[in-house]
């Protein structure tokens, strides 16, 4: 088998219990390269502990992940070091988050943003991470000229853009974004959602997204989860499950949308 | 029938409506038949016969409840009815095209790039994608100073001629046709007519749905009467 074949991410059994109260339960799929995974579901549904359990920011109550490591080898994340833990994260993963200021340094300028996470991968000429910093602005539509302007300035989308600049500069095989559109006006999601979509393909980057928004998961996904209760209840190709759901549930999600 | 590009065997569809108290609706019940390579098959029927429901089968855009559905995939068939979606996700990006009634427009992609970039999933370089993607939009009557725009702001019929153009733009052994003309003048019905004859030429299996007596009349090269496949409705 060529490593294309083998999944990128494999969660087993993943349960998360917060006491008494449930977080998710018995969560299982694979993901491979170059796969947008959308995790859809209201709020409560388990979809963010599911996202900061893969991330390793939570640990789970039982069940496991296997990631593939650049060396080919797959591990189990909980078995990793803490050290091992935040080098996949400073460089082979990306997390986007809802709130810019999460995922941003706001007292560090849009370049610092950027090149922060060039130096953590080993990167040490000055000129050339600029450079790069300068570039990536470029790619996700902000000046560079507004290069040492503190993200403080900028407005949601802008900061949302440079938030992707800064994940995708170390060319991460997996990005995590929780949300990552909403919170914007209309217009704004719109762009920043055609450049997520045309960066994902051209990278053959491998995505798992967290959203409410089914317009989201449809534009960006290939597969979806839906989740309800800690639990998922219906898998499948993106618009099979929004043209063609199954259950219940997932019924009601889908008639639940106002059309435009 | 190991020539055949697609077979159906005993396919079988319907829809519970669980917001209704789970109303159970029949579609279609032993949907069986096959098509080669060349070949033109239409889905005959009256509306609400459940054509576009065995095509949104074989692409699986619908679910399908029994029996299966093989697509040929180079010297492999895959049961789109029981295949992983990236099974299926790889079929639509290198064997399955699918033309629908209505363009998905996404927000900021011309229509010269919307069409090149279908042409390029074959993995064709940039300059044969363009090239074909510039000889689709002329032969279907779509202005070149449209070409640089979005379509989001097309006329209805504009808005399918760029959808037929995406739809041709790759090479496709099986290509899948809901209505394609529906909203189409004689003219422009015409360049379709001939495009479906171009693909059925190359090789390719069709399967379409078409309202149009004449267009029918001229593509088929054989009817498949959905209506004997009909379910008993529910009592």
């Amino acid at each position: 088998m060529t490593p294309a074949d083998l999944p990128l991410l494999s969660a087993r059994a993943l349960t998360k219990h917060y006491g008494p109260r449930l977080g998710c339960a018995d969560v299982t799929f694979d993901l491979y390269e170059g796969e947008v995974l959308a995790v859809v579901g209201e709020s409560g549904s388990g979809k963010s502990t599911l996202l900061s359990l893969l991330a390793t920011e939570l640990d789970p109550t039982a069940g496991s992940v296997g990631y593939r490591m650049r060396d080919g080898v797959t591990r189990n994340l909980f078995t990793l070091s803490e050290a091992e833990r935040r080098f996949l994260l400073r460089t082979d993963w990306g997390f986007v988050r809802q709130d810019a200021r999460d995922g941003l340094r706001m007292g560090v300028s849009a370049g610092g943003n950027v090149g922060e996470r060039l130096m953590a991968v080993g990167a040490r000429h000055y000129g050339k991470i600029r450079d790069t910093a300068s570039d990536w602005l470029g790619r996700v539509e902000i000046d560079p000229s507004r290069i040492d302007d503190m993200p403080k300035s900028f407005s949601g989308g802008m900061r949302q853009r440079l938030q992707i600049a800064r994940n995708l500069v170390t060319h991460p095989r997996l990005v995590f974004m929780d949300e990552p559109t909403s919170g914007l006006d209309v217009s704004v999601q719109a762009r920043l959602l055609d450049l997520i979509r045309g960066l994902v393909s051209e990278l053959g980057l491998a995505v798992i997204i967290v959203t409410h928004d089914l317009a989201v998961a449809r534009l960006l996904s290939h597969r979806i989860m839906v989740m309800r209760q800690g639990r998922v209840i219906e898998t499948g190709l993106t618009d099979q499950v929004l043209d063609d759901p199954r259950e219940a549930y997932t019924q009601l999600l889908v008639s639940s949308v106002l059309a435009a | 029938m190991t020539q055949h590009s697609v077979i159906l065997e005993g396919v079988s569809k319907s829809f519970t409506l669980h917001l209704r108290d789970g109303l159970r609706i029949g579609v279609v019940d032993n949907v069986s038949f096959a098509v080669s390579p060349g070949e033109c098959v239409v889905l005959g029927g009256p509306s609400g016969a459940g054509k576009s429901s065995i095509l949104k089968m074989i692409y699986g855009n619908y679910r399908c409840e029994a029996g299966r559905i093989l697509v040929r995939d180079g010297a492999e068939f895959v049961d789109v009815a029981t295949a992983e979606p990236r099974r299926v996700l790889a079929l639509r990006a290198s064997v399955m095209g699918y033309v629908s009634q209505f363009l998905r427009v996404i927000p900021r992609v011309s229509t010269l790039d919307i069409v090149a970039g279908a042409a390029q999933s074959d993995g064709v370089g940039e300059c044969e994608a363009w090239s074909r993607a510039e000889r689709l939009l002329t032969l279907l009557n779509v202005p070149e100073r449209l070409w640089s725009l979005p379509p989001a702001t097309f006329s209805g019929g504009e808005q399918q001629r760029v959808n037929i153009a995406r739809g041709l733009a790759a090479e496709r052994p099986v290509l899948l046709l809901d209505e394609p003309t529906a909203s189409l003048d004689a003219a422009n019905r015409a360049v379709v007519v001939r495009l479906i004859e171009e693909k059925k030429a190359a090789g390719a299996a069709v399967i379409g749905i078409f309202h149009d007596e004449d267009v029918r009349d001229r593509v088929a090269d054989r009817i498949v009467d959905v209506t004997r496949f009909a379910t008993e409705k529910a009592a």
